[in-house]
């Protein structure tokens, strides 16, 4: 395009016609205020923005969002990059998405507080009062409950309709965010020291359009695949589990009332049931490989069977176990004679969706460094944890909340938006939440990935105790409901 | 990363021997006999100060002037003034919304116009900038106004609210007194003097300009030392020769003012003294604070209250040694 402008003005005088271009391109950079003209650079658009966030999902879209609403933010310019289409919920779909996330109460309150909560509840979502969890291997379980079953323990809300509340609360903060969607970043540079002569000091992202954007601050909150942690150079530790997790969206024999959320631990790996109505559940199996592709094979009736077996079936159970483990609950009936509740069992299925089930891999993983001069991660991003305990999408919340904070303080002093002062800030604070979080997750994942009877033996006591012990569970909530 | 190790100042031995210590007191007692002798404008007690028409000491323009493009290390030299702006910027900002009541989300000193004198390398200029302030910053040494202008240039927030001169108050208070006559007293809502008065040579010009540039009712900031055994020992000993927080030889103990004197000499030029507050700062984190004590660093509040009467007295600079001898007997 360059090339054929200049040749067909070459015939009116190529000199002339270069150097009024240039004025040209010169005039439009300076009209939008920019530094770039200085350095001779006509790369076309090179905006300045305060904030970049890239990764338009549910974390990146409520960064967004915070950010947009935040009064100490007013006036400064923040972009969305996402590189999939627009996702806009007119109606509601009948039919529930496999996909869904446990919500908890302060991730609800942090999502109310960005005005996108009251979308998602007009819209759809299943608040869930009791939480039954129990072994396959022993007759150990433990439920959590708040005391009168009046308050809720904490929601399920599918994924695409938390992302569609965030975009609808987005269209009506468009004078503050700006979101490009199908935009995909090709590139990522580090910013320069301002030493350096002649440097933009700035992070630099290249998308695929050819496009250029600076920003004082990049946020990452592109996945655990995240391309902003790899570009940056962020040691992460991470590894695979051996487990995939299918998903799927299940019919009930019969409506019931339905506010339990249910999970076994099998020796193959946890079993949850979350539900999504009176009539229907989601189902979150996570399992070895091979016994996720054959449960993806099997035909409808076949997979319903093996979910009510899953639940109902006591075969793993030894000899010893059930002793030592009656033994044990009636010292502790002694001790405590009204704590301890009854095990109750899950309703049983009857058929699946229409959606088709899908698997994904699991695996651990957490950023060793959050941040970096004028970058940040959040989200999966930073940290990715098995789905057993439904804290994934609630660290990530949790990262808003606080980088939301540090980051309108910072304005509100004047500071440079990416100087690591606050950045530092948000790294230790939300470090110090998650780690002992994605431990406690990844410790409860190995002890209940085993059938050795020292194993389940310890389990089965560890949990009958906590089941005793209402002030312990009350922590647990709590520390899980943040 | 590396950072936190880098925020830590480095804690060399380098222990000045007793004898440089000990010169260095003889000096400032050599000094003070002869300027017992000298005519001196400035009030009974002795000071190192000699009676200047200029605010301006050639000695402090000379050393800043080898530190010019260091402003903007963070870890650098000036670390500890980089951590100020948690205190000062805080400090400013409420102060003036105090005053000011109008609410602009977003840019709280919108609309204010404020003159940042010795702004240096513009540390404390481009946070205000940033927060909506229509800025000029000041100083005599014509490299930093240079660092200054390159570092906010880059930042095209900066560009429009943030500017510089390289000039001394008096030529900026000369200045607003031709332009005076039709635009009216002062031209300024806030003026800022933040570690600034510890190297004047005059510091009652320097209030009587400060009064001359700033409307009825602008707010006047100073953030400075006092002069006690404390902060000798502190702010000098300590910081310049122990830990080397300071570069050596940046602060002088003779310059250092305390906060009443500081405030009898803003009151005798028309301000009134709003607050006064302690700050500490801890070599150990990095980090200031404020505290309770201002036996060693202070930020001081002040309001024109009253145009300076100097003002009103027509005539060159020949009538100042008297008018300030009169006020020295009258005080």
């Amino acid at each position: 395009m360059h090339k054929l402008t200049r040749a067909t003005l070459a015939f009116n005088g190529l000199g002339r016609c270069l150097i009024a271009e240039k004025h040209l391109s010169a005039i439009k950079i300076t009209s939008r205020g920019l530094v770039s003209a200085e350095h001779g650079d006509d790369s076309g658009k090179n905006e300045v923005y305060d904030v970049i966030i890239s990764g338009g999902g549910m974390v990146g879209s409520a960064m967004a969002c915070s950010l947009g609403m935040d009064p100490n933010l007013e006036g400064k310019k923040i972009l969305l990059l996402e590189a999939g289409n627009k996702k806009v919920m007119d109606k509601v779909p009948e039919n529930y998405s496999i996909r869904v996330s446990s919500i908890s109460p302060g991730s609800a309150t942090i999502l109310s507080g960005i005005g996108a909560w009251e979308h998602i509840t007009k819209m759809r979502c299943k608040p869930y009062k009791k939480m039954q969890v129990w072994d396959a291997c022993s007759d150990a379980l433990i439920t959590f409950d708040k005391e009168n079953l009046q308050d809720e323990m904490a929601y399920i809300v599918e994924n695409d309709i938390i992302v569609a509340a965030l975009t609808k609360q987005l269209d009506s903060l468009s004078d503050n965010v700006q979101v490009k969607y199908r935009s995909k970043v090709v590139q990522y540079a580090w910013p320069l020291p301002h030493q350096a002569a002649d440097s933009i000091p700035w992070v630099k992202v290249t998308l695929a359009s050819g496009e250029t954007v600076q920003t004082k601050l990049l946020i990452g909150a592109d996945g655990p695949n995240s391309m902003v942690r790899r570009e940056f150079g962020i040691p992460t530790v991470k590894w695979n589990y051996d487990q995939s997790a299918v998903v799927a969206v299940l019919h009930l024999s019969e409506p019931t009332e339905n506010n339990v959320a249910w999970q076994r631990f099998l020796p193959t790996g946890p079993i949850a049931m979350l539900p999504l109505s009176d009539t229907e559940s989601s189902l979150v199996w996570s399992t070895s490989h091979r016994l996720a592709e054959e449960l993806l094979e099997l035909d409808e009736e076949s997979f319903v069977d093996a979910i009510n077996s899953a639940f109902w079936r006591n075969e793993n159970q030894s000899e010893l176990i059930e002793t030592a483990g009656s033994l044990f609950r009636g010292a502790l009936s002694v001790i405590m004679p009204s704590a301890g509740s009854p095990r109750q069992l899950p309703p049983s299925v009857a058929g699946i969706g229409p959606k088709s089930r899908v698997m994904f891999p699991l695996g651990i993983g957490h950023a060793s460094e959050y941040i970096r001069h004028r970058v940040a991660l959040i989200g999966d991003a930073a940290h990715r944890v098995h789905p057993l305990a439904g804290q994934g999408a609630n660290l990530g919340f949790g990262d808003v909340a606080c980088l939301t904070q540090l980051v309108s303080q910072a304005a509100f002093d004047g500071k440079d938006l990416g100087a690591m002062q606050h950045l530092l800030q948000y790294e230790t604070e939300r470090q110090r939440h998650n780690l002992p979080m994605m431990a406690a997750i990844d410790l409860m994942k190995r002890l209940y990935s085993t059938n050795a009877a020292p194993a389940v033996l310890l389990r089965t006591f560890g949990l009958q105790a906590t089941n005793m012990l209402p002030a312990l569970k009350e922590q647990i909530v709590a520390f899980a409901s943040k | 990363m590396g950072c936190t190790a880098g925020r830590r100042p480095r804690c060399r031995a380098g222990l000045r021997s007793w004898t440089a210590v000990c010169k260095q007191r003889t000096l400032w007692l050599q000094r003070s006999a002869c300027l017992n002798t000298q005519q001196n404008t400035v009030p009974c007690h002795v000071s190192a100060r000699s009676a200047s028409q200029t605010t301006v000491d050639p000695e402090e323009v000379r050393r800043f002037q080898s530190l010019a493009s260091k402003w903007w290390d963070e870890q650098g030299e000036f670390a500890a003034l980089h951590a100020m702006n948690d205190l000062r910027v805080p400090f400013i900002r409420d102060n003036l919304l105090n005053v000011h009541r109008v609410r602009h989300p977003g840019k709280p000193l919108r609309g204010l116009r404020i003159l940042d004198v010795g702004c240096g390398g513009g540390l404390l200029t481009e946070p205000l900038g940033r927060l909506g302030a229509n800025v000029l910053g000041i100083d005599p040494v014509g490299d930093s106004i240079g660092t200054a202008q390159l570092h906010s240039s880059i930042d095209p927030d900066l560009c429009e609210c943030v500017c510089y001169r390289a000039s001394t108050l008096e030529e900026l208070a000369a200045e607003e007194d031709e332009a005076e006559e039709e635009q009216g007293a002062g031209q300024f809502d806030a003026v800022i003097a933040s570690e600034v008065v510890e190297h004047l040579a005059d510091l009652e010009t320097f209030a009587f300009c400060c009064n001359q540039v700033l409307k009825l009712g602008g707010s006047l900031f100073i953030t400075t030392i006092n002069k006690t055994n404390l902060s000798y020992a502190l702010g000098i000993v300590v910081a310049e020769q122990l830990l080397h927080i300071v570069p050596s030889g940046t602060h002088d103990w003779d310059k250092f003012i305390s906060p009443v004197e500081l405030e009898r000499l803003l009151e005798s030029n028309g301000f009134s003294v709003q607050s006064v507050q302690g700050m500490l700062y801890n070599p150990v984190s990095g980090a200031w604070s404020w505290t309770d004590s201002t036996a060693i660093n202070y930020a001081l509040h002040a309001v024109k209250v009253r145009d300076d009467p100097h003002t009103e007295q027509a005539g060159g600079s020949s009538t100042h040694p008297e008018d300030h001898h009169t006020t020295a007997t009258h005080g």
